[in-house]
């Protein structure tokens, strides 16, 4: 039966081999022909946008591209199902906002502030799910 | 206890017992802010609650596992830890710096990175805690009589997971490249090398409780660890389907995490054979218990209940939702928060030298806390398939289907309130032990 040298060859070899390939996969996935997210469109705006979304936490409540708190709606179609208005309102209120009675955390912010969190929610938007978009963003392809 | 110095490992399950119970006290706060009794959002809101819950859970967990390392590695080495103050250096300024993180979540002071919230000045501290962590422990293993395969595999596991919380500490600027390599921090440590230590410690405690020889079980620790990261590793893949990277993920990560119950599947089997095929004779029967139920448990909450949803057909409808939340609850549980909790039982009658192994509290903690949490499991996967149901099939509003869901999460408090009935007998038990002393030590026998 299986020896102990055996069952240590088989952890080694079994490791380094599919670490390799993990590897190899990862530099695959992130050569500029590969890309799905446009890459190039990621403006200043973008980036605070993005530095915003993580000072502020909003992931422990919402989720984006699937990923975070499952207490508030998915925002990764956000600007398309409810306009850049609406979701200008919303970081801007000087109330929690909470239409439905669930209140988020009310952050009054800034008009430059807003601008690059819509910004961002923009760019998310436009990248390739490989179909997850059309199943978590139901209104916005039934506008189209 | 054979060893001095393992008393300090005491101290850390104390530490663990205080953490995972505030862990609990927002974990309600959570699960009452659901049924609309949110009377603490302005000083507490859900994301910092959530913070606080998941952040306290990892940190509880990464106390165990050093409290775990403390006792084991001695008695492995057969030798004293090299160097107790520090090791006690080490214990409060973990503390300190979790204390810091969580006192920060309450002042919008954070990273919000899902699991990885500690903001990056505190990660510098925490990367030094570990070094001096790991420093003990690998000064203690080289200085050891002998270097066993279980002390092995456990440390390998704590120096691998030290070491993948770095990629977790980069800047991106896109929010894919970010989340690519959060997972390799978070999925990597659940399903690859948390999946090291757990198998270390559930090794160490069934050749002491179950009397099996040493080599047969060691044989079967190296099969088990070969298959978490055969499949592990690429099965990382499963949460690249839907983040905008390349479609190559659907595939390899849908076949390699098919695989991967396969690991928890040998844990399972490996804890249930040996116990029937040992002595039996060993009086620490809620120990046991523990053991053999993380190893049973875990296979269905992260091996049954991770497949259930695992396949990129199944995923895309249940990525991001209740279902998800459910598998964390019964995955953490089984495979992380009861071996630790069955190492602390294994540990405290020797720590303290008190035979305290046969009360009914113990085995009431045991049943109480199982029976609630799996109840807690059902809750949360049946709001979950609701959800999934109403919102990505019927297309119906997040908040509408919030509010159709409601009621799974009053089962869920009631459920949580069993349990947490069962995390209060365990504690109480904890602390009529009382404190580790010497009256604990047993002179070393030569062929353990
Ligand atoms: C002890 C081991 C495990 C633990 C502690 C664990 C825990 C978790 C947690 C906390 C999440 C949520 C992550 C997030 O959204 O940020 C998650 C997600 C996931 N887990 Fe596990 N897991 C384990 C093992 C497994 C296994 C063995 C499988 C597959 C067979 C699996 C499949 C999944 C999948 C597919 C997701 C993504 C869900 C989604 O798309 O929202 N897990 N797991
Ligand atoms: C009294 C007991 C508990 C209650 C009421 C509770 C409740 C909750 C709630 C409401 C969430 C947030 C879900 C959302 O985003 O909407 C959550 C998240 C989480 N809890 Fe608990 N919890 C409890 C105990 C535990 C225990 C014992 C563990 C681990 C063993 C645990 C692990 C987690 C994890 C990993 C998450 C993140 C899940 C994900 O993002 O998919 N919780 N909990
Ligand atoms: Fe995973």
């Amino acid at each position: 039966m299986l020896s102990k040298s055996q069952a240590r060859t088989f952890f080694l070899g079994g490791t380094v081999v599919t670490f390799l390939a993990f590897i190899g996969l990862t530099v695959y996935s992130f050569q500029p022909s590969n890309d799905q997210t446009n890459h190039s469109k990621i403006s200043s705006e973008v980036v605070r946008g993005k530095e915003l979304w993580e000072t502020n936490n909003c992931m422990g409540c919402h989720t984006i591209l699937g990923e975070g708190g499952y207490y508030a709606p998915e925002l990764t179609k956000v600007i398309d199902r409810r306009g850049e208005a609406y979701v200008k309102a919303v970081l801007q209120s000087p109330i929690p906002w909470g239409p439905n009675g669930r209140k988020m955390v009310k952050y009054q912010m800034n008009d430059a502030d807003t601008k690059a969190m819509i910004e961002y929610f923009k760019w998310i938007g436009q990248i390739d799910l490989n179909g997850f978009d059309r199943v978590v963003s139901p209104l916005s392809k039934e506008k189209k | 206890m054979k060893y001095k110095s393992q008393k300090v490992a005491y101290w850390f399950f104390g530490l663990c017992m205080l953490l995972f119970t505030l862990q609990i006290v927002y974990g309600f706060i959570m699960g009452f802010a659901r049924i609309g009794w949110d009377g603490l959002h302005d000083i507490i809101p859900f994301n910092t609650a959530r913070a606080v819950h998941t952040n306290l859970l990892v940190v509880w967990l990464l106390t165990g596992f050093m409290g775990a390392a403390y006792y084991i590695i001695p008695e492995e080495a057969q030798r004293e830890l090299i160097n107790v103050k520090l090791a006690y250096v080490q214990l409060i300024s973990l503390a300190v710096v979790g204390v810091v993180a969580i006192v920060g979540y309450h002042f919008n002071h954070w990273e919000g990175r899902k699991f990885l919230e500690i903001p990056r000045e505190l990660d510098y501290l925490v990367v030094v805690n570990v070094l001096l962590f790991l420093g003990l422990i690998l000064g203690t293993l080289y200085k050891a009589k002998r270097r066993t395969t279980t002390a092995l595999v456990l440390t390998m596991g704590l120096v691998f997971a030290a070491l993948l919380y770095l990629p977790g500490m980069i800047w991106f600027d896109s929010q894919v490249t970010d989340s690519f390599f959060r997972w390799w921090v978070v999925h990597l440590w659940v399903e690859g090398v948390w999946e090291l230590i757990m198998g270390g410690i559930l090794s160490y405690l069934l050749i002491k409780l179950t009397g099996v020889d040493r080599e047969v079980i060691e044989k079967w620790l190296y099969v088990i660890v070969g298959l978490t990261f055969l499949s592990g590793l690429l099965g990382t893949g499963h949460h690249y389907y839907y983040i905008g990277v390349n479609k190559i993920w659907l595939v390899v990560g849908g076949i390699f995490s098919a695989l991967e119950p396969l690991a928890f599947l040998a844990m399972a089997l490996f804890a249930v054979y040996m116990y029937r095929k040992g002595e039996k004779s060993h009086p620490n029967k809620i120990a046991l218990f523990w053991t053999v139920g993380a190893s049973i448990v875990s296979f269905i909450g992260a091996g049954l209940l991770g497949f259930a949803h695992t396949l990129p057909q199944t995923n895309i409808y249940t990525h991001g939702t209740l279902v998800t939340a459910m598998h964390g609850h019964y995955a953490f549980w089984g495979a992380y928060a009861m071996i630790v909790l069955a190492i602390i039982s294994y540990a405290l009658p020797n720590l303290t030298g008190r035979k305290r192994y046969d009360k009914t509290t113990g085995h009431m903690a045991f049943w109480f806390s199982n029976i609630g949490i799996l109840g807690m499991t059902v809750a949360f996967g049946v709001a979950g398939v609701a959800q999934v149901y109403m919102e990505r099939k019927m297309k119906m509003e997040f908040m509408k289907v919030q509010d159709e869901i409601s009621i799974h999460f009053v089962v869920l408090l009631l459920c949580a309130t069993l349990f947490t009935t069962g995390i209060v007998m365990y504690i109480v038990e904890f602390i009529k032990y009382g404190k580790a002393s010497d009256e604990g030590l047993q002179p070393a026998t030569v062929n353990e």
